[in-house]
């Protein structure tokens, strides 16, 4: 039966689903390549920022237009802490980029939860080009636009600067991001099926109603604002070693649009839905990009067919086959 | 339970609202006691949405204040007032549509637990949430259909899930705007039953609602408030208010109140 939380659907369908795809991912670097995993170790940073802003998009129904501006705050804080500071230890970068970030997003999220709809988007899309400004013009502090080298961090302690990079980043970096995404998939996990989470969908589908049964709409948009930045900024801090240098671009709405792009395209009335659109992303763009440099025309097209011929995403279009399946046989 | 016995729980004083040039509310003063079924009745227009909306604190008055339990409530917004212990249903069905019914009333129960704030928790596995929802859901007649999208529930049954939502909240006081409206003549008074039963389980002390069936309201309420043009044309005794030709021909219409009358004096009522 399908209910709001999905949670019977997951038990059903898709929790065996979940440790097979989980265990693949495990274990991708002992049969893959290199260069596979290296993709999957951007997929995973990408994950993690997608699923936070679900919560805000599919779960609250809040289209952040700047959510790239969090991510972006992961990313400066793991060059800050290992280029400015000689502080390369990445549990410090992940833990000042969640403080930073959720002060950062307390303050902005305080100004846009008033608002809904185009204005909230507008208004989120306005403090990432800010933040985007913010880092081109102080470039004594910044690198401007040329950014900042993350230099390689340690892990739980361990100095790996003597393993060459590639073998780093699709072997001990890579399992490291691993184990962070299934934490944090699973501490969202933890969230949507809370009565907090539940809350959220009400706001979402009448936040009049809400109010009307006690729900405090905009100081429960503020919590899921802070939370979806604070997982933004463990995706950058993340996603900033692997690349191995930050800039400006990061926070450039383009990037934003990306994620609002890997959430329709995933489909994001389901929770693993972006995730979905995060991984199809990551290895379309990989192989459109290697055939063809008008890759960003492909991609309109396919989020124009997505709107229109499937609007539930993937997942959307994989959940009523099965439905339709099962009522078949 | 007459006017004057029992505590004031709400009270409204020369309460004054108006949208450009429509005065819908036109220094409006009543007050409800403790344990009164109050109706609201007039024609189309009269304000009584408006009243309801004041009360609630949804719509701020231009003038005049609203007191509830003896805190003044003026303009306060719905969710401090839900706490406070008031409740309201709608005129126009007022659901999550993609909720199923058991998911929709544990959003009351949740807020009335105070466990909102509860990241971490599961929600199903909270048997204070589960049971306090369907507890609410027997006393309506939903228990059946706890599982079934509340989008896909018939128009009446979306109606009922509407008004135990805010039952579910376990409040004192109880505004219903227009229960029965859109449901058949037939269903009304079971409605109605059902209201007045759940309300004394749960033990709500006063209830208001707006209706237009005028044998529903005359036979449950207690005391009855007719609107007409944002003003108080009568308050008083369902007995008084039947009496009153002028009343039950502004809110009924000419046609209805010729017949009511004409058949009062040939002594067949």
């Amino acid at each position: 039966m399908e209910n709001a939380l999905g949670i019977t659907r997951l038990k059903n369908l898709g929790l065996p689903l979940v440790i097979i795809v989980g265990l693949l991912l495990l274990g991708l670097p002992l049969f893959a390549g290199q260069f596979l995993s290296y993709l999957m170790l951007t997929f995973f940073a990408y994950a993690i920022t997608v699923i936070g802003f679900n919560l805000l998009f599919g779960y609250t129904g809040l289209l952040s237009f700047g959510h790239a501006l969090f991510m972006t705050v992961g990313a400066y804080t793991a060059a800050f802490l290992t280029s400015s500071f000689s502080l390369p230890y990445m549990e410090l970068i992940l833990v000042v980029a969640v403080i930073v970030s959720t002060l950062l997003a307390a303050l902005i999220g305080a100004i846009c939860v008033r608002y809904i709809k185009i204005y909230f988007a507008m208004l989120t899309l306005a403090f990432g080009m800010l933040f985007y400004t913010f880092l081109l013009k102080f470039y004594y502090m910044t690198g401007g636009d040329e950014g900042m080298r993350v230099l390689r961090p340690f892990l739980l302690g361990i100095d790996f600067s003597e393993t060459p990079k590639m073998q780093f980043l699709a072997g001990s970096y890579y399992f490291y991001a691993f184990v962070i995404l299934a934490i944090l998939t699973f501490v969202m996990w933890k969230i949507v099926s809370s009565p907090f989470g539940l809350c959220l969908k009400a706001i979402r589908d009448n936040p009049e109603k809400a109010e009307y049964l006690g729900v405090s709409v905009k100081k429960y948009r503020w919590y899921a604002f802070v939370i979806s930045a604070a997982y933004a900024a463990v995706g950058g801090a993340l996603l900033a070693p692997a690349v191995g240098q930050v800039d400006p671009g990061l926070t450039y709405w383009t990037q934003s649009g990306t994620l609002v792009f890997m959430s329709l395209l995933g489909g994001f009335e389901h929770f693993f839905g972006p995730m979905i659109g995060g991984i199809v992303y990551i290895l379309l763009q990989d192989k459109v990009m290697s055939l063809t440099s008008y890759w960003r025309f492909i991609f309109g097209a396919i989020l124009t067919f997505v709107v229109i011929a499937a609007p539930g995403g993937i997942a959307g279009v994989v959940s009523s086959l099965t439905k339709r399946r099962a009522r078949g046989g | 339970m007459g006017k004057d016995n029992g505590n004031v729980i709400l009270s409204a004083t020369d309460v004054h609202k108006s949208y450009g040039d429509f005065r819908a509310l036109d220094g409006v003063s009543f007050t409800i006691n403790e344990g009164e079924f109050v109706s609201i009745i007039g024609p189309n227009g009269a304000g009584k949405t408006t009243l309801i909306n004041v009360l609630t604190g949804l719509v701020r008055p231009n003038a005049g204040n609203v007191v509830f339990k003896g805190t003044d409530i003026t303009g306060i917004g719905p969710e401090k007032l839900s706490k406070m212990g008031m409740a309201r249903s709608f005129q126009l069905v007022n659901i999550f549509p993609n909720f199923s019914v058991l998911e929709f009333l544990m959003v009351a129960v949740v807020s009335r637990l105070g466990k909102g704030t509860r990241f971490f928790s599961s929600l199903l596995s909270d048997r204070q949430i589960t049971e306090g929802a369907m507890e609410v859901a027997q006393l309506f007649g939903l228990d059946a259909k706890k599982d079934m999208l509340t989008k896909n529930l018939p128009q009446g049954e979306k109606k009922m899930l509407d008004v135990a939502s805010a039952f579910a909240l376990h409040p004192e006081v109880i505004l219903l705007d227009e229960p029965t409206s859109g449901v058949s003549t037939s269903d009304k008074n079971k409605i109605m039953e059902t209201l007045v039963s759940a309300s004394k389980k749960i033990g709500i002390k006063s209830i208001l609602q707006v209706e237009h069936d005028m044998d529903l309201v005359f036979s449950y309420s207690d005391r009855v408030i007719a609107l007409h043009q944002g003003k108080i044309l009568a308050d008083g005794t369902p007995a008084t208010i039947e009496q009153d030709e002028e009343v039950v021909c502004t809110v009924m219409g000419q046609k209805e109140c010729f017949k009511i009358f004409s058949s009062l004096q040939s002594g067949e009522r």
